[in-house]
């Protein structure tokens, strides 16, 4: 239990200073930390990030920033999407999953590194930086 | 009149392609989608980089939302370890962003960076 606070609370030390989301952290953390199996970990995960999805929201969406027809039109129409994925997830062997969501985590660190690369300010770096900015002038 | 009828079903199908590669995305990794959505809202629709990840984050609500009932539907879902980890990275996420205006991000990213193939190379020999 002590070993879930923790990685919630790593994980989004990280999202939040970086700039990624939660789930490419939290997937390996239940995996690695807590045993759970490639699958569960992957639903899991979609569950703990919609508390910090919401609260991301609601801080950007008090600069006037979510265009939120847009974003309900995305979020509504995802279903199919979303379904097959989970479907698809589901339909694959832990084994092949747990070496895709591995190449994902490769390529979110070859941008990491671009990123990082290609700014010369570290405020270019993360996606938080948005409400960082308009933090300040609060 | 035509031309602007025109353009926004241009829009509306844009948003309904990349809700379902987000959602495809999201449901094959357990992951949000917004490494799907922020770029595909910046290169289709115009979006600043700001406004697109605002709204990526209120898309995921969704998006991350449906998938997880799908996969409660599988059982899969631990809804106790969720909450465990859910509810403290939201605090995370806030310590995180007032930690980047005093840190050096740069150097963090790459050390994440690291990190991350760490642990991929982990999950792969696990």
């Amino acid at each position: 239990m002590i070993g879930a606070i923790v990685i919630g609370l790593a994980a989004g030390v990280v999202a939040g200073l970086l700039g990624v989301g939660g789930g490419v952290l939290f997937v390996p953390g239940l995996v690695l930390f807590l045993g759970l199996d490639q699958h569960h970990a992957e639903a899991t995960s979609l569950l703990a990030i919609v508390p910090v999805a919401i609260v991301g929201t609601y801080r950007h969406d008090r600069y006037g920033n979510v265009r939120r027809a847009d974003a309900l039109t995305l979020g509504v129409l995802s279903v199919a999407g979303a379904a097959g994925g989970v479907a698809l997830a589901n339909a694959l062997s832990g084994v092949v999953l747990r070496y895709a969501f591995a190449a994902l985590m490769m390529v979110v660190a070859a941008q990491l590194v671009h990123r990082a690369l290609a700014s010369s300010t570290s405020a270019d770096l993360g996606v938080e930086d948005a409400v960082a900015e308009h933090d300040e002038v609060d | 009149m035509q031309l602007a009828t025109e353009h926004q079903q241009h829009r509306s199908l844009k948003l309904m392609a990349i809700g379902t590669l987000a959602g495809l995305f999201s449901g094959l990794f357990g992951v949000g989608g917004g490494s799907v959505i922020v770029p595909l809202l910046v290169l289709w629709l115009g979006y600043d980089e700001r406004s697109a990840t605002a709204t990526s984050l209120a898309a995921i609500v969704f998006i991350a939302g449906f998938a997880a009932a799908v996969q409660g539907l599988y059982g899969n879902v631990h809804l106790l370890d969720a909450l465990l980890i859910g509810v403290p990275a939201v605090v995370g996420v806030l310590i995180g962003a007032w930690l980047q205006q005093r840190l050096q991000a740069r150097s963090i990213a790459l050390l994440f960076a690291a990190l991350l193939v760490a642990s991929a190379i982990e999950l792969i020999l696990s």
